[in-house]
C-alpha cells in the first residue's frame, strides 16, 4: 500500500495531462494549468530544503576546516549578505547595494564563466580534431570548412560558403533530426515506464 | 400691404425650406429598415458593395471559446474606383444592437477567426454555448459598407482534436509495441540489445576511482525534475549509486535545482539499500549548490579541481556549460562519460569526453545497466519505432516525389 499510492498518483497525473493534449475541453486545461502552477509552488517550497541543504554541508565544511573550506565560507557569505540585502522589495529599485552587487559583481563573474567558453572550444578542438583515422580526417576536413565559412578567402569564399551551407543543412540536420526522432521516441517510452510504475528507481527504498 | 405679404412669403419660404433640409437630414441620419446594408455618410464619395453571405461557425478543435467568420469577398475588393483596402469583423450577441469590431483583416481574405478570452473578466470574453451574430464592413478609402446580419452561432469546445491525430496514432501503435516487448520479457523471451561503448564503461570507470581512492562525481545535469532527461539521469543514478555501494566508493552528487536534489537523495540510498549497505549512504554526498547555471560550473569545476575526481559522469540535460564541464573534468584528469538529450550539446560532448550516450541512448541507459527484461522490452520498442519511422519517410519521399499528396497529409498535423 505503501508503494501503491505514489504510483497510482503518478498514474493519475501522467493519464490525464496525456489526456488533456488530445482533448481540448476547458475543463481539462483548468486542471492541466493548475497543476503547472503547483508546480512552481512546490519548487519554491522545495527551495528552501535546497538552502538548508547548502548551509549543512558548508556549515560542516567550515566547522571542520576541511579542504577548500574558505570557499565555503565565502558561499555562506554570499548566500546570506544577498539574503540580508535583498529581503525588502526597496533592494530591487536602482541603486540599491543590492542591484549594485548584481550588476557590478555577479554579472561580470558571469560573463568571466561564459566566455571561458571560448577557451575551451580551442582546446577542445585542439584534442579531438587530430586525423588519425579516416574518419576522424573527415571530421578535421568538415570542421576546418565550417570554420573557415567566417573569414574573408577572397575567391575561394563564394567555394566555402557553398560547401559549408550544404555541409549544414544536409548531412548536418539529417543527423539532428534522426537524432531529435530517436530522442523523441526514448521520451516516449521512458514516459510510458514511469506513469505504468515499470521503471521505479526515482522513488527511492525505506 | 404688398410689403407685408411679400415679407410674409419669404417667410413662408423659409419655413418650408428648412422643414425640407429636416426631414431630408433626419432620413440620412437614423439607420434605414432592419435587413437593409447600411453605408456612411463620411463623405459624398460612394461605398464599396458589402461583402455578402456571411457565416459564423464554431472554432474545430477548441476549447469552446472562438468562432471562425466567413464571407465572400466584396465585389469591390481590389478592383474599380471604390476599392476595398480592408474588412473590419463586428460581433455581437444582439442581432440588431451592439455591435462591436473585433478584428480587421486585408482585402482579398474572406476569413477570421473570433479567439475570445474564456476569463469572464476579460473585454474579450466570449462564452461558449451563447448565440452570437457577426456583420463585417467593406472599407474603402474613409468610407464603408456592411453585410447583412449573419445567423447566430455559438462557441463549444471539442471532445478530440483531430489536428492532431497523427500524433494520436503514433502513440498508440508505439505503446502497443512497448506493451508487446514488455510482455514478451515478462515471458521470458531473451531480447538482444546491441552493447553501448558508454554504458559497459560504467563499471571501468567505477572501478578506476575505487582503486586510485578517489570520488566519483554524478552531475544530473540542469534540468528541473519535469524533464525527461532529468528522470532518465535520476534512475542511472540509482544503478550507479548501487554499483558506488558496491564498491565503497564515494559519490559526490551536486545538484541545480532542488526538487532534484530530494529525488536524486532517494535515488542514491535506495541505490545503497539496493547493494546491501545502507549505512554506507551519507546524506551530505548529494546537496544543493545553485539554480544559476554559471555559478553551478564555477562550483562543479572548483570541487572536480579541489577533490581530483577519478570519474565524471555527466547525464541529464546541459546547454553552454557542457563544455566547460566537459574541458575541467579533462584538465583534472577524470575519465569521464557524458549522456544528454540534448542535440546542440552533444557534439561538445563527443569532443570532450570519453565516452558519449547520443540522445535515446540516454534513456537506455538505465535498462542497459539494471538488466531487468521488463526495461529492456521497452528498448525493442523503441528499436521498432525507429524501424517504423524509417518506413514511413522511404514511403513519404517516394509519395511527395510521384505526388501522391493523400500519404502526404496523412502526417500532417494542425495544432
Amino acid at each position: 500500500m505503501r508503494w501503491q499510492i505514489p504510483l497510482l498518483i503518478v498514474l493519475l497525473c501522467g493519464v490525464v495531462v496525456a489526456v488533456q493534449y488530445f482533448v481540448p475541453l476547458e475543463e481539462l486545461e483548468f486542471i492541466y494549468e493548475n497543476a503547472l502552477d503547483w508546480i512552481i509552488i512546490t519548487g519554491v517550497f522545495a527551495m528552501m530544503l535546497g538552502l538548508w541543504s547548502l548551509f549543512r554541508v558548508s556549515i560542516s565544511k567550515v566547522q571542520n576546516k576541511a579542504p577548500g573550506w574558505g570557499y565555503n565560507l565565502i558561499t555562506l557569505a554570499g548566500l546570506f549578505g544577498m539574503l540580508f540585502l535583498g529581503y525588502r522589495v526597496e533592494s530591487l529599485a536602482e541603486g540599491s547595494l543590492f542591484m549594485k552587487l548584481f550588476r557590478y559583481v555577479y554579472i561580470p563573474i558571469q560573463a568571466t564563466m561564459f566566455s571561458l567558453l571560448a577557451f575551451y572550444v580551442a582546446s577542445a578542438a585542439y584534442r579531438a580534431f587530430r586525423a588519425r583515422t579516416v574518419v576522424s580526417t573527415i571530421l578535421l576536413a568538415t570542421a576546418l570548412i565550417i570554420m573557415l565559412r567566417m573569414i574573408p578567402l577572397g575567391f575561394l569564399s563564394n567555394w566555402n560558403q557553398v560547401l559549408a551551407n550544404w555541409i549544414l543543412t544536409v548531412p548536418n540536420m539529417a543527423a539532428k533530426r534522426a537524432i531529435a526522432m530517436g530522442v523523441g521516441l526514448g521520451m516516449i517510452a521512458t514516459a510510458l515506464k514511469i506513469v505504468l510504475g515499470i521503471e521505479r528507481a526515482y522513488m527511492g527504498r525505506d | 400691404m404688398k410689403e407685408k405679404l411679400v415679407f410674409g412669403n419669404k417667410v413662408l419660404l423659409i419655413f418650408f425650406l428648412l422643414l425640407l433640409f429636416l426631414f431630408l437630414g433626419i432620413n440620412i441620419t437614423f439607420a434605414q429598415e432592419a435587413g437593409e446594408a447600411k453605408a456612411s455618410v463620411d463623405s459624398l464619395a460612394q461605398a464599396p458593395a458589402p461583402p455578402t453571405n456571411v457565416v459564423a461557425r464554431d472554432a474545430p478543435n477548441d476549447n469552446g471559446h472562438a468562432l471562425v467568420v466567413t464571407w465572400t469577398l466584396s465585389p469591390d475588393d481590389g478592383a474599380g474606383k471604390n476599392n476595398v483596402v480592408s474588412y473590419e469583423i463586428l460581433r455581437s450577441d444582439n442581432p440588431d444592437t451592439g455591435f462591436v469590431v473585433k478584428g480587421v483583416v486585408a482585402l482579398g481574405i474572406s476569413q477570421y477567426e473570433d479567439k475570445g478570452a474564456k476569463e469572464k473578466g476579460d473585454k474579450n470574453y466570449l462564452p461558449s454555448h451563447k448565440d452570437f451574430y457577426y456583420r463585417v464592413r467593406a472599407r474603402a478609402d474613409g468610407i464603408f459598407s456592411e453585410s447583412v446580419v449573419s445567423a447566430p452561432a455559438y462557441a463549444y469546445g471539442q471532445w478530440f482534436h483531430f489536428g492532431k491525430s497523427p500524433i494520436f496514432i503514433g502513440s498508440v501503435i508505439f505503446t502497443f509495441f512497448v506493451v508487446l516487448f514488455i510482455n514478451m520479457a515478462k515471458k521470458g523471451k531473451e531480447l538482444y540489445v546491441r552493447p553501448i561503448a558508454g554504458i559497459d564503461a560504467v563499471d571501468e570507470a567505477i572501478g578506476r576511482a575505487t582503486e586510485m581512492g578517489r570520488p566519483i562525481l554524478y552531475i544530473v545535469g540542469l534540468g528541473s525534475a519535469a524533464d525527461l532527461g532529468t528522470i532518465a539521469s535520476l534512475t542511472i543514478l540509482n544503478r550507479v549509486a548501487k554499483k558506488v555501494a558496491e564498491y565503497q566508493t564515494p559519490i559526490l552528487v551536486p545538484c541545480a535545482d532542488p526538487i532534484v536534489m530530494t529525488v536524486a537523495q532517494e535515488s542514491v540510498k535506495a541505490g545503497y539499500y539496493d547493494a546491501g549497505r545502507p549505512d554506507a549512504y551519507k546524506e551530505d554526498s548529494v546537496w544543493y549548490i545553485t539554480s544559476m547555471q554559471f555559478a553551478y560550473v564555477s562550483a562543479v569545476n572548483g570541487l572536480m579541481l579541489r577533490e581530483r575526481t577519478a570519474t565524471n559522469i555527466y547525464m541529464g540535460v546541459f546547454y553552454a556549460e557542457s563544455l566547460l564541464l566537459a574541458e575541467t573534468g579533462n584538465v583534472a584528469g577524470s575519465i569521464q562519460i557524458s549522456g544528454t538529450d540534448q542535440v546542440a550539446q552533444i557534439p561538445f560532448f563527443v569532443a570532450a569526453t570519453d565516452y558519449t550516450l547520443i540522445g535515446e541512448e540516454l534513456y537506455a541507459a538505465s535498462a542497459y545497466l539494471g538488466k531487468e527484461p521488463l526495461l529492456l522490452g521497452a528498448i525493442k520498442a523503441q528499436d521498432w519505432g525507429k524501424i517504423l519511422i524509417m518506413i514511413s519517410l522511404v514511403l513519404g519521399v517516394l509519395a511527395a516525389s510521384f505526388h501522391f499528396d493523400f500519404f502526404v497529409k496523412l502526417f500532417q498535423v494542425k495544432m
